[in-house]
């Protein structure tokens, strides 16, 4: 017998589920309806599936947003991964705090002021230097700038347990600190890079407000072209498009979780039996 | 002092009694202060080559930042090393002639084990059929070659070690350094690997430097030991020294059990003295002179093995004292026995259990007599 707490806990917990899941199944299943009506189900066709190639600029879209994810998440791994060895690494440098308050500064700044201080920014800089054109560029250097910051912590964290005797080992037997890096904490804490790109190319991918803001007229990104089409009246493509992302982000999550959990196993044994 | 230690015999040189021996490692007055306190407090140390020296002290001694200098993980504040001849002063970790095992192993968890001995030698530019050939001969030599292809954590606590030691020994450096070696490993596979080691450091002919925390291992391993403490060190000598001839109540108090009771000189002879000892109840010869002046405060040290316990008063005037015992600690091979003495002090008394089942020598609460040579007390000034 489960007793009131735990009842109560479950009850809590299929709300919360209910909650999160019900809106993404609906959409998955609405992705199948035979109605042009987004709300009104008719009956089961694969017509939206079939017709959403059909639609250049919603196709064209999604290409220009995963191809800015795809940039955004590589450069803001490399980017942050520096920063995050800096914070883990130098306990004590001028201006450390300083420093980790601007790291992080842009996972709490509202979006919106984000966006318009990117805005201004790249007017100005291109007013004076012809570069950037608003677009491809603009989105990818913004979504770098907030995503790093989440890169840099995950990393940061993931430092915390490394035990520095490795690079040490490492020197003592010949090489030299940058080869250090490479050769041995770098691919040790691949798991926590890993779930930073996949981290920042979700949150690039996802993007509508700070998009929005730094986007010139001729790039229109995934999040932008729904916005917008919303409230022209949805087309059940987007049904279908968001089925397609939520399937795409769903793998790789798994997979990046199954690659930590096995890390942390491996960790968690190594520290068991030595 | 020329003290001729069995244990050592078949190690016969002894370089550090030989005024003309060149020392292969030369530690000179070494200092290294952290911000707020000196870890390392001027210490000079000669060591020779083929030498396995142990660096023992608990923890704060300076133990560990002192083979951190060698390694060249740490710079000295002061003072310089010398490897060799050669002065290690801004030379980094990466280019001495020295390499470390790590108490925590080290090993690196994303290479199997041959990939982590080879690392090494891949450093040093090697040709791939030359590491191939050396990294096999060090696997047969610790007996790990059936496990070349396994992960660290596939491995147990021992065979990770072995793999430590064949890691650091595959570049024949000129000093291994060992940080704790075997703190990891359980008491019976520690032992086990004593000897392990000490054999294969005599196959190699490395100079190993070892630092522990374990007297036992200090003592069964090393040709000689530095007993470190707050930085400086103590002592250093042979482990037949360092426990026979402690110079101070710290070492002697450090290295195994003792009694230690506080006594006044009242004569002072070339080849004996006489201590006033109130805690013993009487008069203690001591048959080697000591370098203090008469009515000076001495300590009296003597080790639980070398006292004698009977029922009947032993024969002779000194050297006796009566006791209650208190307590009897039976450890299986041998017994210690906690005796009360009429003015209150300790004294313990360790004897060895030789037939199986037998009575104990003397009981609870039993009156006995407790007495030792005049050659097994030694008398301490510091």
């Amino acid at each position: 017998m489960l007793d009131r707490r735990s009842r109560l806990v479950l009850t809590a917990m299929a709300f919360a589920f209910a909650f999160l899941y019900i809106p993404i199944v609906s959409v998955i299943v609405y992705s199948f309806n035979e109605s042009r009506l987004v709300t009104v189900w008719s009956g089961f066709s694969l017509k939206w599936w079939r017709e959403l190639p059909q639609n250049t600029a919603m196709v064209s879209a999604a290409l220009l947003s995963l191809k800015i994810a795809f940039v955004t998440a590589t450069v803001a791994v490399v980017l942050g991964t520096f920063a995050g060895v800096a914070l883990a690494r130098y306990k004590r440098f001028r201006g450390r705090t300083l420093f980790t308050g601007l790291i992080t500064a842009p996972l709490v700044m509202p979006e919106v002021i984000m966006g318009i201080s990117l805005l201004l920014l790249f007017v100005m800089l291109e007013r004076l230097t012809g570069w950037p054109e608003r677009g491809f560029t603009t989105v990818a250097i913004a979504h770098v700038t907030f995503t790093m910051a989440y890169v840099a912590v995950i990393v940061q964290s993931r430092l915390v347990t490394f035990d520095y005797a490795l690079e040490e080992a490492a020197q003592d037997l010949g090489a030299r600190p940058a080869k250090v890096f490479f050769v041995i904490t770098l691919p040790i804490i691949a798991p926590a890079l890993v779930s930073g790109w996949l981290l920042a190319f979700t949150l690039s991918l996802d993007d509508l407000v700070i998009a929005q803001f730094v986007t010139g007229p001729a790039d229109t990104t995934l999040p932008i072209l729904v916005y917008s089409s919303v409230r022209r009246g949805v087309s059940p493509e987007i049904n279908v498009l968001a089925s397609i992302i939520v399937g795409i982000v769903t793998i790789g999550i798994i997979i990046a979780t199954l690659l930590l959990q096995r890390r942390e196993r491996i960790r968690r044994r190594e520290a068991w039996t030595g | 002092m020329a003290i001729v230690d069995p244990a050592r015999a078949r190690r016969a040189p002894e370089p550090w009694n030989d005024p003309a021996a060149i020392p292969y490692v030369r530690i000179e007055n070494v200092v290294k202060r952290f911000s707020d306190f000196s870890a390392v407090n001027d210490i000079s140390l000669n060591i020779y080559r083929g030498e396995l020296f142990a660096l023992l002290g608990g923890s704060g001694s300076g133990k560990t930042t002192l083979l951190r200098m060698l390694a060249g993980f740490e710079t000295p504040s002061e003072g310089r090393i010398l490897i060799d001849g050669v002065d290690m002063a801004g030379v980094p970790p990466y280019d001495r002639p020295v390499n470390m095992m790590f108490q925590s192993y080290a090993l690196f968890p994303h290479m199997n084990v041959e990939q982590n001995i080879a690392f090494g030698l891949k450093q040093d530019g090697l040709p791939k059929p030359q590491i191939a050939e050396r990294v096999g001969a060090i696997l047969d030599m610790v007996q790990m070659s059936q496990f070349a292809k396994r992960k660290p954590h596939q491995l147990s606590g021992g065979q990770r070690q072995r793999v430590a030691l064949a890691r650091a020994l595959v570049k024949q450096p000129k000093l291994l350094l060992l940080d704790e070696p075997l703190a990891a490993l359980d008491k019976k596979l520690r032992e086990q690997t004593q000897f392990e080691l000490m054999t294969i450091q005599e196959k190699v002919g490395i100079t190993f430097v070892m630092v522990t925390h374990d007297q036992e291992e200090a003592m069964t391993m090393a040709s000689r030991i530095a007993v470190m403490d707050r930085g400086e060190i103590v002592q250093v000598g042979t482990p037949n020294e360092i426990y026979e001839y402690p110079n101070s109540r710290f070492v002697a108090d450090f290295i195994g059990s003792v009694n230690m009771y506080e006594g006044r000189l009242v004569e002072d002879e070339s080849d004996h003295v006489v201590i006033d000892s109130p805690a013993l109840g009487g008069t203690v010869y001591v048959d080697h002179g000591v370098s203090a002046a008469p009515g000076a405060n001495v300590w009296l040290a003597i080790r639980p093995e070398k006292i004698k316990v009977s029922r009947t008063r032993p024969a002779g005037t000194h050297n006796i004292t009566r006791g209650k015992v208190r307590d009897i600690g039976y450890l299986g091979d041998v017994s210690n026995y906690y005796v009360t003495l009429q003015s209150g002090e300790t004294m313990e008394a360790t004897l060895p259990n030789l037939v199986r089942l037998a009575e104990p020598a003397v009981l609870w609460d039993e009156e006995v007599w407790l007495s030792w040579e005049a050659e097994n007390a030694i008398v301490l000034t510091s």
